[in-house]
């Protein structure tokens, strides 16, 4: 069960300024998504997942990278390259 | 208080020298690139995107476990650690949590009362984050500049035991790591950046305090030993050392408090759903270690005769025993004992002073100088002038006049008997120090050295002083 406490927590590991009208709801949809997990928790059939594979590997053999105008697209801002980002600390 | 009061355990970061990144192919060599031109999919932490596991990392990781002496464990895994921050794109770093590859090892050090064996608690794999430059100021709006290239560079942490009992013992273990991990090919030191260190230091009953993000290796030594001064002031004046994090100010060589809001439980640290875990226990018995440091040092004084500080001095960089060995190559008899002295007592301290690079310097042109020395063409003070313009060329050009060529052009050639020139000088000095003459003759044999440094001034130290004192009372002898 995740309290309103555990959203303020979280909100400010990540450094969300939350206001209080915005906590409850958001506590809410937490709830929700983890009770959904319990729902397919329950749900019955054959053990899904990947067992028995390890030391899945590649060789060290580098392969092109993004050119750096795809690379900033992405970015609400940049400057000479750099990802512009705001200052934290 | 004594030294032997104060605790230190390190975790050292290092970039393992792959040519490919840890989880997708972008290339590690990007020092000299512009940002984000070493970035993918992958280690931008783009929606849908898979991570694979870089093999060479784990087998030099696997090597390090090695030559530690540590434990693989049976089966390792990744885990993701969470955290918000814009060094990290993914916002959590891949790293190894409570599945570690290896542990339990040790690392022989020569410390502060003799040879002292550091335990190693353990080793485990993760992803270097990203470059943040901080931009701005407090009145015109502050923020940071990301660059991902070194996002996902390979790198194993390694952690100590609080074995340490001095700034000047961590030291001596990071340059022994260093040597270490340098001989084993995975790490190589000169990359900017390549290894980093957080460091735990307390007092003897007092709390414990963790500098961290320390980038150089007299850095280590410097913020401890200011960080030792801080807590021991602390408790002189009767106050109590607060169990905290804080940042090393590299410029200033202070430590500051940085009050960071994450506590362990907050990285939330859960298994990486999308790498498989590692069972390369096995691998451990196919890996051939090559000659370690302390082998080599051992080497080194039964095959060159050193002495053990040399011996020590030498080995304990490979790019300098390489050096070493490829200077005596030609006559592993008769150089070794002044090539031995002269790297390691001189020429590190020449390259030091400009700030150079060994690889900058041809063995064979060493050699050369080497043989200068040894058949007497010149005197070790000429040689110190040699090697420095030699290295000063080198620093400026891509090539450099030969030992040879510098000592014809300077006239540096080590001045003989029967040299008309030398002969003058000799009788100018007499001429023009009477006074320490007739103390000579009064019976203050000193004063004769006197004369012999006045001479020397005049051949520019291109005379050896047995030869000049025996030459000096020749001259003395006939005027009498």
């Amino acid at each position: 069960m995740v309290t309103e406490k555990d959203v303020e927590h979280i909100a400010d590991l990540a450094d969300i300024g939350m206001d209080s009208g915005e906590l409850a709801p958001f506590t809410q949809q937490f709830n929700a998504i983890i009770d959904y997990f319990d729902i397919l928790d329950r749900v019955k059939g054959e053990e899904s997942g990947v067992r028995d594979l390890y030391n899945v590997m590649r060789e060290d053999d580098p392969r092109p990278s993004l050119p750096q105008k795809d690379v900033l697209s992405n970015a609400p801002a940049s400057e000479d390259g750099f990802i512009k980002a705001p200052r934290v600390m | 208080m004594t030294e032997a009061h104060v605790i230190v355990g390190l975790e050292v970061h290092c970039q393992l020298d792959t040519k490919s990144k840890l989880f997708c192919g972008c290339s590690t060599d990007y020092r000299n690139d512009g940002p984000n031109t070493h970035v993918c999919e992958v280690c931008l932490g783009l929606p849908g995107s898979m991570p694979v596991l870089n093999k060479r990392a784990i087998e030099f990781a696997m090597r390090v476990a090695k030559a530690l002496s540590c434990e693989v464990l049976y089966e390792s895994e990744f885990s993701r650690k969470n955290y918000f921050y814009p060094d990290l794109d993914k916002a959590y770093q891949i790293t190894q949590y409570d599945k570690p590859l290896a542990e339990k090892g040790i690392l022989e050090i020569d410390g502060d009362d003799g040879e002292k064996k550091v335990r190693i608690t353990r080793i485990h794999v993760e992803e270097d984050p990203g470059r943040l430059v901080h931009m701005g100021n407090a009145e015109r709006g502050r923020y940071s500049l990301v660059d991902y290239n070194r996002a996902g560079i390979p790198l194993i942490e390694i952690v100590t035991e609080p074995d340490m009992r001095s700034p000047k013992e961590a030291r001596k273990f990071l340059n022994k790591l260093r040597a270490t991990l340098e001989y084993l090919g995975v790490f190589d030191s000169e990359k900017e950046g390549s290894l980093r260190v957080d460091a735990n230091i307390s007092i003897k009953g007092s709390e414990r305090v963790e500098i961290k993000n320390i980038t150089s290796y007299k850095g280590v030594e410097k913020a401890l030993t200011f960080e030792v001064t801080r807590q021991r002031n602390l408790l002189r004046r009767g106050q109590v050392v607060e169990r905290e994090t804080r940042h090393y100010l590299e410029a200033r060589g202070v430590t500051q408090s940085a009050r960071s809001k994450e506590m362990e439980h907050d990285y939330r640290y859960f298994p990486e759903p999308d790498l498989r875990p590692l069972q390369v226990r096995s691998w451990v018995d196919s890996i051939v270690l090559p000659e370690l440091p302390d082998a080599r040092r051992e080497r080194f004084m039964v095959q060159y005769g050193c002495s053990v500080n040399h011996a020590r001095t030498l080995t304990g960089e490979l790019r300098l025993a390489n050096f070493f060995e490829k200077v005596v190559e030609p006559d592993p008899a008769g150089l070794p004992a002044l090539a031995a002295t002269w790297i390691a007592d001189i020429l590190i301290g020449e390259l030091n002073y400009r700030s150079m690079s060994l690889d900058l310097l041809e063995p064979a042109t060493f050699t050369e100088l080497i043989r200068l020395l040894k058949n007497g063409i010149i005197t070790d003070k000429s040689g110190v002038e040699v090697l420095r313009v030699m290295l000063d060329q080198r620093l400026k050009s891509e090539t450099t006049e030969t030992p040879e060529v510098i000592v014809t052009r300077l006239r540096l050639a080590k001045t003989t008997g029967d040299d008309a020139a030398l002969r003058t000088a000799i009788r100018e000095a007499i001429a023009e120090n009477q006074k320490a003459l007739e103390d000579y003759r009064n019976g203050k044999a000193g004063a004769l050295n006197f004369i012999v440094g006045q001479v020397m001034k005049k051949t520019r130290g291109r005379s050896d002083p047995a030869e000049l004192n025996r030459l000096l009372q020749e001259e003395l002898s006939k005027g009498a």
